[in-house]
């Protein structure tokens, strides 16, 4: 805010030379530990053992990635379940918050109110856990289905208020003179109002691919079937048992790799920056179309 | 009743769009609310929810003899405490910082950094953090040996934890958490800033003068969101980093870490669901008043 050129006043260095520390010493201890497993997982595992894990290692070796992907059965399944249930669970929830959204923003739909208290009224209060995990895997018969890691996720309210908001925020007129030349609210939602959405559609959509990629909690609670399993259920599985590890590893040829040591270390954090790998790379996107996205999730009831 | 089926016949295409996510509220939010009758009920497999046998307040008095109701609670309620009160100063003070803060390079590449952690699961984050905390091999033990200190060894020592809890909850949340307040702060009217200058007005007394008091609506917002919750503990975060671990619960239990753990065991749902419906009403309650007290002061910080 200083203006250019002129001599900086003493309380403006003062601040610049606190801020920029504190920014810096902040940034930095987030981003020290993703560094920290990114160059472990690259590190000899002799090395590791010997001086831990170093910010840079004596000796670097690919054998952590070369055991993660030589015996890769379990790890391409929980892939494959992962995007599989990422990319469907992205495009059905935010297909479903943004028409509900839709239609609560509409200044003519009668009974707007009531319904938006009706899905608001979720949020106050709810059953908790027990009822709610009863009915997924008695009634609903969750247990060992794919749908149950997305239909637990499929709906948030909190998405469909920024739904509703950022479409009440759109010219009405858009919808009216369609309207005036005889168009139906499916087609105005479908063919005006979603294309002129898309900051709102971006938005959600990396939240919720976000949601569905890091969720464990569901796998944890209905899948026990290893064909199932999601990335992150199988490294909460693999960081907590060794044998899960082992196992991993003799899937594949047992007698080829019953003599050799398993560089467990490494291989914990290569494995980690397999499961981080693919979300990272929304990052950039993310971070553009951020602070448009939060200002339109401006929340209030 | 007719102009009632008029007008339905009116909207039916927008009660169709509706009625997806209708539907699915009323099976996943509201017939579990129906459920809290099992807070009541001797619960049983074969018998189902609604054909168990009626309890009346035993499940609620097991829950107070065990006499952990208190403690849970209270853990539940100071860690949360802890998690919005000193979040809030980090993600409001960051925001102020970066958006004062004039080389747009170093401003771009360290409000990445702060953000990474966000984008991870607790699964992650835990294997990340064992590599900063493992006794053997962890960066900061060996930082630690390396200076002549003890090694600290985290998994036996539960006296540090409480602080950790509160230092990975704001290392994982304070990048997302500072960007609802920098589009607050950038949304701000400059001409506010412009007369002050003239005034003669340092960055502190702008800061302290003009920038807070203007935040303070966005703080209410965001407090009242998270104190709604205050009942509700983060999870996932504590069954990562705490988990079973009979050392850690000492200092890390908290409610949702005990319904689970009741559930998950089977033996009683009855009781697990009693605490649920005890957390679920709090909350509730929390909110309404908390509510009720900051409209009174003043409408537009509430939250409905």
């Amino acid at each position: 805010m200083a203006g250019k050129g002129i001599r900086k006043s003493k309380d403006i260095i003062v601040f610049d030379c606190i801020g920029y520390s504190l920014v810096a010493l902040f940034g930095l201890i987030c981003f020290i530990p993703f560094w920290l497993v990114f160059i472990s997982s690259f590190a000899d595992e002799t090395s590791l053992l010997r001086d831990g894990f170093q910010l840079w290692p004596q000796a670097f070796s690919l054998d952590a990635y070369r055991w993660v992907f030589e015996n890769p059965l379990r790890i391409f399944i929980a892939y494959r379940n992962t995007i599989a249930v990422t990319v469907i669970g992205t495009f059905l929830t935010v297909f479903l918050s943004v028409m509900t959204g839709y239609v609560l923003s509409r200044p003519n739909f009668p009974w707007k109110n009531g319904f938006s208290f009706f899905f608001f009224f979720t949020t106050l209060f709810n059953g908790g856990l027990v009822p709610w995990y009863i009915l997924c895997t008695q009634y609903l018969q969750f247990k060992n289905h794919y749908y149950a890691m997305i239909l637990p996720m499929m709906f948030s309210v909190w998405n469909m208020l920024i739904a509703k908001n950022f479409m009440r925020s759109l010219p009405y007129e858009i919808s009216e003179s369609a309207k005036v030349d005889g168009a139906g609210e499916m087609y105005i939602f479908l063919k005006l109002i979603l294309p002129i959405s898309k900051p709102l559609l971006a938005t959600l959509a990396l939240f919720s691919a976000l949601g569905f990629w890091n969720d464990w909690y569901n796998c944890m609670l209905f899948i026990s079937d290893e064909n199932k399993q999601n990335l992150q259920y199988f490294l909460q599985d693999m960081l907590g048992s060794v044998d899960a590890l082992k196992s991993m590893v003799s899937s594949g040829d047992l007698s080829a790799v019953a003599h050799q040591v398993i560089p467990e270390q490494s291989m914990k954090m290569a494995m980690t920056c397999v499961v981080i790998g693919p979300i990272i790379f929304l990052y950039p996107i993310i971070q553009k179309n951020f602070i448009k996205g939060l200002t339109i999730g401006a929340v209030k009831g | 009743m007719k102009d009632f089926l008029v007008k339905i016949r009116k909207n039916k295409v927008f009660m169709l769009m509706l009625m997806p996510a209708v539907v699915y509220v009323v099976v996943f939010a509201y017939l579990p609310m129906s459920g809290i009758v099992m807070a009541f009920k001797n619960f049983n497999y074969a018998k189902g929810i609604f054909g168990s046998d009626w309890c009346g307040f035993d499940n609620f008095k097991f829950l107070m003899i065990s006499g952990k109701l208190w403690t849970l609670s209270r853990n539940t309620i100071l860690y949360n405490l802890a998690f919005i009160l000193v979040g809030m100063v980090f993600e409001v003070g960051f925001a102020i910082i970066i958006n004062e803060l004039t080389n747009r390079y170093f401003k771009k590449i360290f409000q990445s950094f702060m953000f990474l952690p966000y984008f991870i699961s607790w699964v992650v984050a835990k294997a990340i953090i064992q590599a900063v905390f493992d006794y053997d091999y962890g960066l900061f033990n060996s930082f630690l040996s390396n200076i002549h200190l003890d090694r600290l060894n985290l998994y036996t020592d539960s006296s540090p934890w409480p602080y950790l809890l509160v230092f990975f909850r704001i290392w994982k949340a304070t990048g997302y958490g500072s960007i609802v307040y920098m589009a607050a702060v950038a949304s701000l009217n400059q001409d506010m800033y412009e007369a002050a200058s003239i005034d003669g007005a340092n960055v502190w007394q702008k800061i302290f003068k003009i920038t807070l008091p203007n935040l303070a609506p966005t703080m209410f917002i965001m407090g009242l969101l998270s104190v709604g919750q205050i009942f509700r503990g983060d999870f996932g975060m504590f069954y990562q980093l705490i988990g079973n671990n009979g050392v850690l619960l000492e200092v890390g239990d908290m409610l949702d870490l005990f319904i689970y753990r009741s559930m998950a065991s089977g033996s009683n749902l009855g009781m697990a669901s009693a605490a649920g419906l005890y957390q679920s009403v709090l909350c509730f309650v929390t909110i309404i008043l908390v509510n009720w007290v900051v409209k009174k002061n003043n409408p537009d910080n509430s939250l409905f």
